[in-house]
């Protein structure tokens, strides 16, 4: 960033919503939309491919939808968390890109997201959440907004710039954020282990969009034997494969 | 109201490894068994769509959910205990194949040393070397005693391995040899040795070529798929009670397995235990299930719980030191160790098997002169090759952010560029740490949940200082550029990660310090026995199953002896 865009708040909204949009991963007819607004205006990312039969089809990912976050807003302010939790960079795709805000979604809306395996009975002693882990998340990223917004003139969370959203991120890590039956620490960290999970899980959650993450990473994914390699010395580069691929292939 | 069943021989509550071999041996001798498994029952096909980090690894697929119950834990005798609810925090097999589903396969044995703990360290010390409140003790057989239950529980699972010079002396080599020597592991065979001491190819369940056990049972080529510790094996090449003794015992007709049967009492009759009392866990409805023999095969902390619950034994009280149940609790859950990050070297670090990796013993058990130490017993040292996975493995030096650029950069570069070296000690007991029922927090069914009082001494803390010097010191041979080590927290933590807990109903030469006897049946009550690390005095410094296992085949032995005198102690006490 210049010095000129430092020293203008409003330059320096406009570029960190096009990293935004720009890290987001979806176009449209030549224009940069926010994931989920696009989705709602425009449809779906359509992507033709061509079949063993020589003919095109067009196949449309209807899963980047939002399930659990109702408001744009929250949703916006977790996306740019994770971004920099695991921002995009010359070594490849950031945690936006990969899939991670949706994948976060989608765990939160599934059992696991409201402590379905865990033990849940009272009493709650202190420093013990009686909220579980989707309660957390949406109260934090509200939080961010809410801080966002009171430290910086009404700018919200991800309208901030990285280095702004960085000392919030880090405020919350310390624990220094006053939040309601949970601390801020507790919040930052779920977010993080979210974020990561979102960026290297299998892509059947919705996360790690196309095995990228895995490609970065260059990790094999779900293979099924590797006694072709034990006696390399050498480091041996294995195209990774998902378990979606498994019964596909 | 309970519906009352017809009467069987033998009746188990659980079938991991205990339930399973206990099952297995009391069949092949023609008694009648029912295997009460309040979990479901699981077999190969089931981990064919298995390789899924998040589903095994994180969110523990394979364990049991904490929905119903749990464990709480504290510290220290005057805190309130907290329940641990995070299910990510309490790992506890469940379903056939219970820990032996989801473990890693690492088998090593104890040492002679482990068995006469006492005795052993008086005789070359004083007993003035026992740390102030460590209660120790021998644990009623010697290594020579169980060694041939040792072989037994080896050659049925299979166990490929290389033989450990320092170990005790074994009867008969391991069935199947070692898996194969990785880069990472020929550095660290060359680093140790270098150093003077005596590095082995760690033995395993995960086995290295096709085998077929005496029971007839066969287990495949394990495939180094890294998809293992957590995992169940798809290929039934990781030896797993489901494709070992529990199809013994099904072979023979005198098998039946009951699954979602959670067994909530013993009943006992102020001598004898004349049954069990368990609840199917869909309806609700409760059975009576009578047996000559009731063998409690749960993990250690339901061990505990039902002889509680039951009223069978004197809870221990560590203000007193009176009562045995409950008694040396000890946790295994903290390895500490050093990590090297190597900038020159790129290792093919996503091939592993749950126990895949080099060790040595030169600073474990007796095996060094402590005269000049203020601690006794040790560690081994060992490098696990288990596959890094990409979530759970993310790496940095010290001094690097958790977060943000530098964390991708860093997590990135060095994913394939680190080798962690860690240190599995002994726990020793202590007066202060034991099992209880706890008085706020409960079951679904109303049952009071098993209380954790446990915490590390200054004395473990003494010998994980020695430890983690050891294990850098094997890392700088090896080559590193950066050594981090990792140190021990001040404090236990309450994270039970990877089911290594053990006493509570602890074997022994006499009723007055023990619970059970060297067949594992207790002293009170004639035809009760408890199978399981419920039974260790001390944790010894590895993995617990090849013990837990051998002292089942015991255990089982000493069952059908039981049953031909029609009862009976089969030990007098000392």
């Amino acid at each position: 960033m210049s010095e000129h865009e430092k020293k203008n708040p409003i330059l320096n909204k406009r570029s960190s919503r096009r990293t935004f949009m720009k890290n987001s991963g979806l176009t449209v007819g030549g224009l940069v939309l926010g994931g989920a607004i696009g989705s709602l205006v425009i449809g779906k990312q359509e992507n033709t491919t061509k079949a063993v039969d020589g003919k095109t089809h067009t196949v449309v990912d209807y899963s980047d939808t939002r399930q659990f976050f109702v408001r744009q807003k929250d949703f916006d302010a977790l996306s740019a968390a994770t971004e920099i939790i695991y921002p995009e960079d010359e070594h490849g795709p950031g945690a936006i890109a990969l899939g991670a805000p949706y994948f976060i979604d989608k765990q939160l809306a599934s059992p696991w997201g409201s402590n379905a395996d865990d033990y849940r009975k009272g009493p709650f002693q202190k420093g013990d959440t009686p909220l579980n882990k989707s309660e957390i998340l949406l109260q934090g990223v509200r939080k961010l907004n809410e801080v966002a917004e009171k430290e910086h003139d009404g700018t919200v969370f991800k309208d901030l710039t990285q280095e702004q959203q960085i000392a919030i991120l880090t405020t919350f890590e310390a624990g220094k954020v006053e939040m309601e039956l949970v601390s801020s620490a507790a919040f930052f960290g779920l977010l993080r282990t979210l974020t990561l999970q979102g960026c290297f899980s299998d892509p059947l959650y919705g996360g790690n969009k196309n095995m990228a993450g895995w490609k970065m990473k260059e990790f094999p994914g779900a293979q099924m034997s590797y006694t072709a390699y034990l006696d390399k010395d050498e480091f041996v580069s294995i195209e990774p494969i998902s378990l979606g691929g498994h019964t596909k292939h | 109201m309970v519906t009352k069943l017809p009467k069987v021989d033998v009746v188990t509550t659980g079938m991991g490894w205990t339930g399973g071999i206990i099952a297995a041996e009391l069949t092949k001798a023609g008694y009648k068994v029912v295997g009460l498994e309040r979990g479901v029952e699981r077999t190969i096909e089931d981990y064919l769509h298995g390789h899924d980090e998040l589903k095994y690894n994180i969110h523990k697929e394979l364990m049991q959910k904490l929905t119903k119950d749990t464990i709480t834990f504290r510290n220290t005798l005057d805190e309130e205990a907290k329940p641990v609810r995070d299910e990510n925090a309490l790992v506890v097999g469940t379903g056939t194949g219970g820990g032996g589903a989801h473990w890693g396969g690492q088998t090593y044995r104890y040492f002679p040393y482990d068995f006469e703990i006492r005795s052993k360290t008086i005789e070359k010390y004083g007993e003035s070397k026992i740390p102030e409140g460590v209660t120790i003790q021998d644990w009623g057989l010697t290594y020579d005693e169980i060694e041939p239950y040792y072989s037994k529980f080896e050659q049925m699972a299979g166990i490929s391995g290389e033989v450990d010079p320092l170990a005790g002396p074994r009867s008969i080599d391991y069935p199947t040899p070692p898996l194969k020597k990785l880069t990472q592991m020929k550095m660290f065979h060359e680093a140790a040795e270098k150093l003077g001491y005596h590095p082995f190819v760690v033995p395993t369940a995960n086995v290295s070529e096709a085998y077929t056990n005496p029971d007839g049972e066969t287990l495949n080529a394990c495939q180094y798929c890294a998809f293992c510790g957590n995992y169940g094996c798809e290929y039934g090449a990781k030896a797993d009670p489901i494709v070992t003794v529990i199809p013994t015992a099904k072979k023979t007709g005198n098998f039946e397995l009951r699954t979602n049967s959670l067994v909530t009492r013993v009943l006992y009759d102020g001598k004898k235990a004349t049954g069990v009392l368990y609840k199917d866990t869909r309806t609700g409805e409760e059975f009576e299930q009578p047996a000559d023999v009731v063998v409690l095969t749960s993990y250690i902390f339901n061990n505990v719980r039902l002889l509680l619950l039951s009223g069978i034994g004197k809870q221990y009280n560590p203000k007193t030191g009176e009562g045995v149940i409950g008694k040396n609790y000890t946790d295994h859950h903290t390895i500490t160790g050093a990590i090297g990050y190597f900038e020159e070297k790129k290792f093919n670090s996503y091939i592993g098997t749950g126990s895949l990796g080099s060790a040595y013993n030169d600073f474990n058990a007796d095996n060094f002169d402590h005269s000049n130490f203020d601690f006794i017993h040790g560690g081994q040292i060992e490098m696990h090759l288990m596959g890094n996975e990409p979530i759970a493995n993310n790496l940095v030096p010290m001094g690097t952010p958790m977060w943000g650029k530098e964390f991708k950069k860093n997590s990135l570069h060095y994913f394939y560029r680190n080798l962690m070296v860690v240190s599995q000690r002994a726990i020793l007991p202590h007066k202060n740490h034991y099992l209880d029922l706890d008085p706020t927090y409960k079951d679904d069914n109303g049952d009071p949940l098993i209380r954790v009082t446990f915490d590390y001494t200054e004395h473990d803390h003494k010998r994980n200082e020695f430890l983690v010097e050891k294990c850098a010191e094997v890392v700088k041979e090896m080559g590193a550029d950066i050594i981090d080590t990792i140190p021990m927290s001040e404090h236990f933590g309450g994270r039970f990660t990877f089911q290594h807990d053990a006493g509570g109903v602890i074997m022994g030469d006499n009723p007055d310090n023990s619970a059970v006897n060297n067949y594992l049946q207790m002293w009170d009550v004639d035809n009760l026995f408890v199978c399981g690390a419920s039974a260790f005095p001390h944790f010894g410094p590895t993995n617990p199953t090849p013990t837990v296992g051998a002292l089942t085949y015991r255990a089982s032995e000493g069952i059908i002896q039981f049953l031909k005198n029609g009862g009976g102690q089969l030990n007098t006490a000392k």
